[in-house]
This record gives structure tokens, C-alpha cells and sequence, in this order.
């Protein structure tokens, strides 16, 4: 497969038209070609794509999970985006929705799966529109082999988790499960679900046109490619860049033209980290994240300004939290208020004396105790933000509220908290 | 090498298992159950099942941890 040039997945054509113009016919294999299955894995494999859901799980290695789960599955399209600094998934839906159905058609030819479910929170209504009107466009066309349904799940956090995502279409109940074996297939009724993000999907699309060199001609050796990033906060251009895999995390946020210095930068949304600014040239790469403690997670950076206080946003990135939960695993019930609380009171000037070794105590048994890893993020948040705003913690510990505790928040929260 | 597993949903703190297996079931502050994670010790076996079968949520399994170490 011949490369065309610089791999890009933003800013080809929108219709089908344009799309299979620019980018020629998606490379399904023709009826009856047994040897193109083994051919794409390998080229998947070779390219190096790990999932850009959040897991950073290998493309090939799920496929062939999936796989081993036999025929008639379900390819679902994880499209929830539940982090609400997060816009990648939408822009992709809106301005490319025909490379991620095409990457969700690949993985169904290659997975002998009969259908591909796109699922789309309740109340977005234009994205929604975008992949219903392609999906008419690519039915009109003969360009989908397997039927394309759109299903519209609640919009909340934790509905984009894979097992509740799996769950609801099956049964209809938004919840995640708990699986101690993590590895093992995921099933619609009796068949297997292979659930992928949206914007994986498009590097599928992309790839099995470009092959896997034009896509490793970004990033780094172990972590290859491009990545779609959402920066917001304390800048003057908020959005999407799409970004090589490796790039030094200031030089990520200064593509959105932060207003000033910031003061820290949060990676991987509000299951992810804050990062101080001794770590700004850390490569935004899997390895290099986890070093730190962080992680890439939907692809998210979001720049604090000097005038904001991070422990009073992390407190209230800890209510909306906590206010996210589901409500099936005690820990995250109760704890993620509690540790919103301490961090509330810590930020105020307000702690107690026992107040530091309380927090400690709570966020280490709350850690890894819920069936999903909802509280786990919420965890590691206030943990990096105790690390990243330890001078602040001194100086509130004993009495001194931030300046900044009052102002209005930098960050983004649109979910209304769930009732109790 | 047998190791506790507690099912969180299923979970609703009645907190039966931290009394017949303090050893390696402890409580956290709002009564949910904190595993060590350590492997069962031969002489906690019968202890274990024991609080398996006792938990009214069913919530307690006990597994064969793999080339258990």
C-alpha cells in the first residue's frame, strides 16, 4: 500500500463524496478473500496503534480478542466522550464521520462481526445528525457492507466505560461491571462487542490506506503516530490539535496560545494529572506520562493560570467526581465526597488537624476498590494535585486560604451532579 | 493459592466477613470490606469459605490464583 504523504486525520472532506475522492475507496477485502484478514492484523500490528480511548490498549491485540469471540458480534463505536474537557470525539463525528465508520467496517470485516452500533450521549443533537446523515449517505452508496445503526446512550461520565457501554446496548442498564478478568471478551446477548473510540477508529481507516509507515512517520519508535488533543483552560484559542505522539507538553498547550506562564497543566482530563512545571517538557507519550504519574488519557490538556487556585479546582473536580459515580460500589459512594470535602476544607485554610493524614488514609483505600476504574482516576487526580500544589498545602494547612479559592473556575463542568 | 475476591456492587457492608476473617479482611471507615491481597495462608482456608458462604450479598469469592506465589 502506497503512502499519501503527511498522515493527517483532520481536514478531509466531510461528504462521501469528497471523502472517497481525497482519500480513495476504503480497502475492505473482496468477497471471499481469505488471506486479507491475516494481511490487515499484521499491518495494524506493525503499525504500532494503540487505543486513543483511554487505555492506550493495542489495536491488534483487542481485535483478536474479539476475534476468538466468534461470528455475528458487534462492532461498537465509543463515541460518549464523557469527559467534559474532552471535544475530539465530536469534531472527528462532525468533520470526519466517514473515516471513523470506515475504520468500524474494517474492524467488522476483520472480526467477522455482522453490524456496526455508533453510540452517541442523549443531547447531541448535531453530532448525532452528522453520523446519521452519513450513515444515509454510505447506505445510499453501497458503502457498507455491515448495517450502521446509531443508538444514543445517557450522557454521564462513566456511560462511556466499555462494560457499561456493552451493558447498556445489551440490556439497558448504564453500569459497569465488575470483571475481574479484564482480558476476557465482552458479548451482546451471546456475541462478542468489540468496543473502540471513535478517533481509534479513524487511525484504522487511515492506516489501511496510508500503511503503517506514513502513520510512523509521527511520533515516537515505541508510541507511534498522531493523537487528537483537547486544550482548554487558561488560553486564548481552546480546541482540538492533532498533535505527533512525543510532543513536549508546554509546546502541546502553546499550540492553544495559553494567556499567560501557566502555572500547571492538567494531562489526561479529571481522571488524569496535574503536571508542575519542572515536568512541562515531558513528552506526551504513554511511557513518558506514566513516569510523572500521569497519563494521556482521552487526550486532554487543559493550562491553569497563575490566578487560579489547583486545589480548589481539584476539590472541585473531586465533587464532580463523586457526583459522577453511579452509585453500585461503596468506596466510590462514599468516598469521593469525603476526599472532595478534605480537599474543600484544605483549600479554604479551613483543615483540622488530622486532616492531612485522613486524606492520605482515604485516598489509598479508595484506590482500585470500585469495579470500574471511576474512582481510581479520581484518586490519582487529588494525589498529583497534593504533589503539584504541595507549597499551596503547606501554606493552607496552617490557616491560609488560597487567594484564590473564590474565583470562578478555569475548567469545565457540564453534567449537572447526579441526585443522591 | 486461593486469594479473596470481593465483588463491589454486589457489596453492601454487613461487614460478616471482617469478623470471621480479621486476619486478612479488614473495614474501611463506611464498613466496605479491605482485602489484603496477600494469598490465604493454609490455616485461613476454612475461615474463608466460611465467610464466602456467610455474606449475604454473595459478594465474597474465593480463587485459585494461577502459579500462585
Amino acid at each position: 500500500m502506497p503512502a499519501t504523504g503527511r498522515y493527517r486525520l483532520l481536514g478531509h472532506p466531510t461528504d462521501l463524496a469528497g471523502h472517497v475522492a481525497t482519500l480513495g475507496p476504503v480497502p475492505l477485502p473482496s468477497r471471499g478473500d481469505r488471506v486479507w484478514r491475516e494481511a490487515f492484523v499484521s499491518m495494524l500490528e506493525a503499525s504500532g496503534l494503540a487505543g486513543r480511548g483511554g487505555a492506550g490498549f493495542p489495536a491488534a491485540i483487542k481485535l483478536a480478542v474479539a476475534h476468538a469471540a466468534g461470528r455475528g458480534g458487534t462492532i461498537l463505536v465509543n463515541a460518549m466522550e464523557g469527559e467534559p474537557a474532552s471535544d475530539k470525539d465530536k469534531l472527528l463525528l462532525l468533520r470526519s464521520p466517514h473515516l471513523v465508520l470506515d475504520g468500524a467496517q474494517l474492524l467488522a470485516a476483520a472480526s467477522d462481526a455482522h453490524r456496526v452500533t455508533v453510540c452517541v450521549p442523549e443531547g447531541r443533537e448535531h453530532v448525532a445528525a452528522a453520523v446519521t446523515k452519513a450513515m444515509a449517505e454510505r447506505t445510499a452508496a453501497g458503502c457498507a457492507p455491515v448495517p450502521e445503526t446509531l443508538v444514543r446512550p445517557p450522557d454521564r461520565f462513566v456511560a462511556g466505560e466499555e462494560s457499561a457501554l456493552v451493558r447498556w446496548v445489551d440490556a439497558g442498564a448504564s453500569l459497569p461491571s465488575f470483571r475481574p478478568d479484564k482480558g476476557t471478551a465482552l458479548r451482546i446477548g451471546r456475541r462478542g462487542a468489540l468496543v473502540h473510540n471513535a478517533e481509534t477508529l479513524a487511525h484504522v481507516a487511515m492506516i489501511a490506506r496510508t500503511g503503517p509507515d506514513a502513520f510512523r512517520g509521527h511520533g515516537l519508535v515505541e508510541d507511534p503516530g498522531t493523537s487528537l488533543v483537547t486544550i482548554s483552560g487558561a488560553v486564548e484559542h481552546p480546541g482540538v490539535v492533532e498533535a505527533d505522539r512525543g510532543t513536549p507538553l508546554l509546546e502541546l498547550a502553546n499550540r492553544a496560545t495559553p494567556t499567560g506562564p501557566p502555572q500547571a497543566l492538567l494531562v489526561g482530563g479529571y481522571g488524569g494529572a496535574w503536571v508542575d512545571p519542572a515536568h512541562f517538557t515531558t513528552p506526551y507519550a504513554s511511557l513518558s506520562l506514566r513516569a510523572i504519574g500521569a497519563t494521556a488519557g482521552v487526550g486532554i490538556v487543559i493550562v491553569l493560570g497563575q490566578d487560579a487556585c489547583g486545589l480548589m479546582e481539584s476539590a472541585r473536580i473531586a465533587h464532580y467526581m463523586a457526583g459522577q459515580s453511579v452509585g453500585q460500589c461503596g468506596p466510590c459512594v462514599y468516598g469521593l465526597p469525603a476526599i472532595a470535602d478534605d480537599l474543600t476544607r484544605l483549600a479554604r485554610g479551613q483543615a483540622d488537624h488530622g486532616l492531612m493524614a485522613r486524606l492520605e488514609r482515604r485516598l489509598t483505600e479508595v484506590d482500585g476498590r470500585g469495579a470500574c476504574r471511576h474512582p481510581d482516576g479520581a484518586v490519582n487526580l487529588v494525589r498529583s494535585a497534593l504533589g503539584a500544589f504541595a507549597a499551596d498545602a503547606g501554606r493552607h494547612l496552617h490557616g491560609a486560604p488560597c487567594p484564590h479559592w473564590n474565583r470562578p473556575s478555569q475548567l469545565r463542568f457540564p453534567h449537572p451532579a447526579r441526585a443522591a | 493459592m486461593l486469594r479473596i475476591l470481593v465483588d463491589p456492587v454486589a457489596c453492601d457492608a454487613y461487614g460478616y466477613c471482617a469478623e470471621l476473617l480479621p486476619e486478612a479482611i479488614t473495614l474501611d471507615e463506611w464498613g466496605y470490606p479491605i482485602v489484603d491481597g496477600k494469598p490465604l495462608p493454609a490455616e485461613l482456608v476454612d475461615a474463608a469459605k466460611r465467610a464466602a458462604r456467610d455474606c449475604p450479598r454473595r459478594a465474597i469469592t474465593l480463587r485459585q490464583r494461577k502459579g500462585g506465589h
